[in-house]
């Protein structure tokens, strides 16, 4: 039973969307323009280099598809929780803590923006050219991984914007600060991670699991070596870091709800 | 059905002196206890601020009280929430619970769901709604047009859908206009007859309580003040009717015993005439009165519960000041 409510909370919003249909359609163009302008920015910058701390253009433009597309399901369903500041200020927060069901899936559904799909159906075009041009040496796991990837990205994306989105709790303007983590780590997850200096590189790779998303299985796809010196198998591990990611989550909203009602500001 | 015990309930509000941020404790709840049987309808009145809304916060799970212990149909709410909210109904005037966007009748169709109630149950309960409160014309309106009035018969029918135990009403006839309020009134006070659902209603508008709720409580600065039904507290704390007589010609009041206080009006052709409930009738009265002076029309007039309740908070300050 449970599985068909969030499905119809979903189809509810976005017949609500539909209701704004000028509005729909010109947010669905602006976020495919919003889509292509950093990919013109990775075509300009190879304009200029050959290559981005050892890999080529087309091998980072793998990075940033499968960045893209995981960002792009991730913001589909967790985007909303850039609304929670207002959800906390006018109430609505205590109108989804007086139905039977959790506040977190309560929220991931109630503004699913179907525009959003214009991102991830660019990104995938270009991680289809991608593929294409880098030479990867097929096997039946690496097809798996390519599936995988963006999901398991998707995952860590969305775990993201749930530890950082729960700051809102505390400091109900908390928005600014999530958005550094949650838009910020999609730019970082776009280039190799090697380029970037070493702290930021700590930071936005291992503590949030930035690398995991991109980074780490594009080296498995194609087979190359980490610069830094990290073993093969860790590119192959992105779904557990997702897994580990999803239940830290989880763990962190439970405990800023129970602040919440704690404190009730 | 609700048994709440030395309930208590503190915030931490900053105050900023410059630079330096300090946090003050400040108790919204202090130390409240009753208990709301199966079939009641409560008023749960008290001034902006009292702690009425912080306490049907606590009452139906979406906050923790500080301490005290609360059992909502034999449940803890700040521990079962979700089991809880299977079972009760809750409406804030202030906030919606339907989809802004969507016909009416989708929000009703979304909250099946989430409250998973069987097909047949959905249309019984939701037809039944439909008829009393009139929602028939506007069903596939979107919600965002409905006129308050509207928006709130849709509300109301939302929280009754899953045919909750016990029903949570936080301002309900705010901002309405008087034929709506009424009508939310009769359908209020029918469902609480007919199907015995319980009914704990916070307002500001008194004729609320006067025509739902045969039991009142008061509330202020996170206390309880009185506990009882209306006409006890009335009897108790404004001891006080008046007898009001219009005379067929302008005269003198009449000299009746019994009667404290003459107020009178339009030239001596209407006068009030104060009299205590425990020491003479109305009957008596006007037996009296109409044996000197020639009435044109009369009337009994009981004092106006706000009074009724102003008087409940001076007694309260009187007796701080003793303490």
């Amino acid at each position: 039973m449970a599985d068909v409510i969030y499905p119809r909370l979903i189809g509810a919003r976005l017949r609500s969307q539909m209701s704004y249909r000028a509005s729909f359609a010109l947010d669905l163009v602006t976020q495919v323009l919003a889509q292509w302008i950093e990919l013109v920015v990775i075509l300009v910058l190879f304009g200029h280099v050959s290559a981005l701390g050892g890999f080529t253009r087309d091998e980072v433009l793998l990075m940033y598809a499968f960045a893209g597309i995981a960002f792009g399901i991730a913001d589909l369903f967790a985007g909303q929780l850039d609304n929670l500041p207002t959800y906390i200020r006018t109430g609505t927060f205590d109108v989804l803590l007086m139905r039977p069901l959790g506040t977190l899936p309560q929220i991931m559904v109630s503004d699913v923006r179907l525009r959003r799909v214009g991102r991830i159906v660019g990104a995938i075009a270009v991680m289809v050219y991608a593929l294409t041009h880098v030479g990867v040496a097929w096997t039946p796991a690496k097809v798996a991984l390519t599936i995988v990837t963006p999901l398991a990205g998707a995952v860590i994306f969305g775990a993201i914007w749930v530890v950082t989105c729960s700051v809102c709790f505390w400091i109900v303007e908390g928005r600014e600060f999530a958005n550094a983590f949650t838009y910020g780590s999609n730019t970082f997850t776009s280039y190799p991670v090697n380029v970037y200096s070493a702290p930021l590189r700590w930071v936005m790779a291992f503590i949030v699991p930035g690398a995991f998303v991109a980074y780490y299985p594009s080296l498995a796809l194609l087979g190359k070596q980490d610069p830094l010196g990290l073993p093969g198998w860790v590119g192959w591990a992105s779904p557990l870091v997702a897994a580990l990611a999803a239940a830290v989550a989880g763990f962190a909203w439970r405990f800023a709800v129970r602040h919440y009602r704690g404190t009730g500001s | 059905m609700i048994e709440v015990r030395e309930l208590r309930r503190e915030f931490k509000v900053a105050t900023s002196k410059g630079l330096r941020r300090n946090y003050k404790t400040v108790t919204a709840v202090d130390g409240v206890t009753f208990d709301v049987a199966a079939g009641e309808a409560v008023g749960y009145v008290g001034p902006n601020g009292a702690g009425k809304s912080t306490t049907i916060k606590m009452l139906t799970g979406i906050l923790v009280p500080t301490s005290g212990h609360i059992t909502v149909g034999g449940v803890d709410p700040s521990k079962q929430r979700r089991d809880l909210a299977k079972r009760i109904g809750v409406v804030f005037g202030q906030r919606s619970q339907l989809w802004w966007d969507l016909p009416l009748q989708d929000s009703f169709d979304l909250l099946k769901s989430i409250y998973r109630v069987s097909a047949e149950d959905y249309r019984k309960r939701l037809e039944e709604c439909v008829e009393l409160l009139g929602l028939r014309e506007f069903l596939s309106t979107p919600v965002r047009q409905l006129s308050l009035g509207q928006r709130m018969r849709g509300e109301i029918t939302a929280a009754l859908l899953h045919a909750p135990e016990l029903l949570v009403l936080d301002e309900p006839t705010i901002g309405l206009d008087l034929e709506s309020k009424e009508r939310l009134r009769e359908f209020l006070a029918d469902i609480n007859t007919r199907r015995g659902t319980t009914l704990l209603l916070t307002t500001h508008d008194l004729d609320d309580i006067e025509r739902l709720c045969p039991r009142l409580m008061v509330i202020d600065h996170g206390r309880v003040l009185a506990d009882g039904p209306l006409e006890e507290l009335r009897a108790e704390v404004t001891p006080d009717r008046e007898l009001v007589i219009d005379l067929r010609e302008p005269g003198p009041a009449p000299d009746v015993p019994g009667v404290t206080a003459v107020r009178s009006e339009a030239n001596g052709l209407r006068h009030h005439l104060t009299f205590r409930r425990a020491e003479t009738t109305a009957a008596q009265l006007i037996t009296q009165v109409v044996r000197q002076v020639e009435v044109h029309d009369l009337a009994v007039v009981e004092p106006e519960i706000d009074d009724v309740i102003r008087k409940l908070y001076q007694r309260q300050l009187d007796q701080d000041v003793r303490r």
